[in-house]
């Protein structure tokens, strides 16, 4: 019997349809003429100009402290909820489970005005601070999703163990769980950075003056200023994402 | 001899199920006991109470003098083997020997001192930096041990230490854990379903059924004296008989079985008084079957019977044979198989006989308990003609 070739028809169509559109913008980064429509012969005059754009440099920074600290803090307020959700089963913890799952769900739109309303109402003034809690809030969910997800085979009599050693209960966790279970934190922290770094709809709401991080200056940028710089940071920007998802996913196939 | 370690009056339920109820025991120091029961039984959670994983709701757990019935199981002189052994995977031989020193405070020189000292005793100095995880299960159970007795605990409690193994190591592994036992002299917990385990190791042996202590006492005494159907059922194998007591005779006495033609002669410990009812439990190779009549003797029992199945199991054979109702499993060592002449045969009427002293009379009978018994299976029977042809 013939196998359908239909399966593979789609498998390839499908690829086309989520890649290539990355693959045209990688490919007219390196384009000379200024609108995308034509191949003007091979440059690199706009990578060097994104070098040379300090605007750029100041938004990456702001994007990077925020990635980095919201990660930081998201890794560890999330593997503690990941926790107490592993070890106890009462009837708060699932409605903790239940709010946890929920900011994967909600519509950032949602996520964001509520925030802003609400950092207002607190008369928070707005700014990387507030992008900050903003970022640690969705952000926990991924971390305790994914740690979650590896202590789903983690054994409790090992903690059992290492108590009947003359551990306490803090330091079994932190001599025996947290060891074991790293590969899971790092991959959500890992999977929290890349959603911290490009996100744009919560920012957008939170943010204030001066605290453009790289994803809203792209789009002001879009508007104002030139596309083709921007074909190049998006182009730098999907290899450094697609290099941390791979790592990602090495991290948590690893036993 | 004082009482080292002691369970007072434990019950402990878990919701609606009640896994133990009232137990109570008392431990010698320096023994190994063992609490022997089928799974469910409640022996594992009996085991969690004394290493302050469970609380009891009732009663109390004293070692050596002093109540640890709420201790913490990090403040208790107290360490375990667990049945999958529960080492520390992201962790090396010697660092999984070292935890309990570690967490005690003790120096790094010392630690490596004393670590050494065991991975000797446990014959894996060669293995010290190899991951946890890449040990077979053998050696992982080593490593369980030494890392518990690192701690020089009072008691170690050793939950179904051998289940994750096969038959051969296990029996290595008993031997070895019977050697460790000699060399450190603490205290051993021993809890198993696998009567053959502990009957071989231990000094003491408590049988546990539905959350209550059924019988305890040495190996001999559980064996050889069961006082109910369930010890009798679950340790070995044993034939049960209903009887009526017809007359005393000193410490003895007579009672009648229905199907048998004579009544029977008993040795009656317990001193039951004329006309009751009880229930006998005779073990299958107290039997000795024989196509002659035996010598009668004034204590020894006979009855006839037909050899309805016949088993060889290498060590000995196992015969059933039919009287009346009953089909009485008969157990016979053949030192002399082949040379016999008149080799028992499917079919045959043969005499079955045991002495008085042989038999038990229970205080207490389950029928469920019947259900624990080895039954014949026609399947499975090896027909012993074509064994002893094929050693010609």
């Amino acid at each position: 019997m013939r196998r359908s070739r239909i399966p593979f028809y789609l498998l390839v169509g499908m690829l086309v349809f989520l890649y290539l559109p990355l693959i045209i913008v990688i490919v007219n980064s390196f384009n000379m003429s200024r609108y995308g429509g034509q191949w003007g012969g091979f440059t690199l005059k706009w990578y060097s100009r994104l070098f040379s754009d300090r605007t750029i440099w100041y938004a990456l920074g702001n994007s990077l402290l925020i990635a980095l600290t919201s990660t930081v803090t998201s890794m560890v307020l999330g593997t503690t909820a990941a926790i107490a959700l592993y070890r106890f089963k009462t009837r708060l913890q699932s409605a903790h489970r239940l709010f946890i799952h929920l900011p994967l769900v909600m519509p950032d739109i949602l996520v964001g005005i509520s925030l802003l309303l609400f950092f207002v109402a607190l008369k928070v003034r707005l700014g990387l601070f507030t992008i900050y809690l903003a970022h640690v809030t969705f952000c926990i969910s991924y971390v305790a999703m994914v740690v979650l997800g590896r202590l789903q085979d983690f054994n409790y009599a090992v903690i059992e163990a290492a108590m009947d050693l003359g551990a306490s209960w803090p330091a079994a966790i932190r001599k025996v769980m947290i060891p074991m279970i790293t590969p899971g934190i790092m991959a959500g922290g890992l999977l929290a950075f890349t959603l911290s770094i490009d996100d744009f709809v919560i920012t957008f709401f939170v943010s204030g003056p001066g605290s453009a991080t790289l994803p809203l200056y792209i789009y002001s940028m879009i508007r104002h200023g030139s596309p083709m710089v921007i074909n190049a940071l998006t182009g730098i920007f999907i290899v450094f994402t697609f290099t941390v998802v791979t790592i990602s996913k090495k991290l948590l196939e690893e036993k | 001899m004082g009482d080292f370690l002691v369970f007072e009056g434990i019950s402990k339920s878990f919701g609606e199920l009640k896994v133990l109820d009232n137990v109570s025991l008392s431990i010698e120091k320096g023994t190994i006991f063992s609490i022997l029961g089928p799974s469910g039984c409640g022996k594992t959670t009996l085991l969690r109470i004394c290493a302050g994983f469970e609380y009891p709701d009732r009663g109390r757990v004293i070692l050596d003098g002093k109540d640890i019935t709420s201790d913490r199981p990090n403040r208790r002189r107290v360490n375990t083997v667990f049945q999958n052994y529960s080492l520390f995977p992201h962790m090396t031989v010697r660092e999984n020997i070292s935890f309990g020193l570690q967490m005690a405070g003790f120096d790094r020189s010392r630690i490596s001192g004393e670590v050494d000292r065991y991975l000797e005793l446990i014959q894996m100095s060669d293995q010290a930096d190899k991951k946890a995880t890449k040990l077979s299960g053998g050696q992982m159970q080593r490593v369980a041990i030494a890392r518990a007795l690192i701690n020089k605990p009072q008691v170690l409690l050793l939950d179904e230490p051998l289940a994750a193994l096969d038959l051969k190591l296990r029996q290595r592994m008993l031997v070895e854990l019977d050697w460790i036992h000699d060399e450190v002299g603490i205290t051993f917990l021993y809890v198993t379903h696998d009567q053959g385990e502990a009957m071989s190791i231990s000094d003491h042996i408590a049988v546990m059924n539905k959350g209550r202590i059924e019988q305890q006492g040495t190996p001999v005494q559980v064996y050889e004296a069961p006082t109910n159907s369930f010890v009798a059922a679950f340790i070995g194998d044993t034939n049960f008989f209903e009887t009526e007591i017809t007359s005393i005779e000193d410490s003895y006495c007579r009672m009648n079985i229905k199907d048998f033609a004579d009544g029977v002669i008993v040795y009656n410990d317990k001193n039951f008084p004329q006309g009751s009812r009880v229930y006998l439990s005779i073990r299958p190779e107290k039997f000795v079957i024989s196509h002659a009549e035996p010598e009668s003797h004034r204590k020894r029992n006979m009855v006839r019977g037909v050899v309805e199945e016949i088993i060889y199991m290498g060590t000995h054979t196992v015969f059933w044979v039919r009287v009346g109702d009953y089909r009485i499993q008969v157990r016979q060592s053949h030192d002399r198989f082949l040379l016999d002449e008149k080799i028992i045969e499917h079919g045959n009427t043969v005499c079955i006989s045991w002495h008085a002293d042989n038999c038990y009379i229970l205080d207490r009978y389950d029928e469920r308990d019947e259900s624990l018994l080895t039954l014949p299976d026609d399947d499975v029977t090896v027909a012993p003609e074509n064994i002893i042809s094929a050693g010609k």
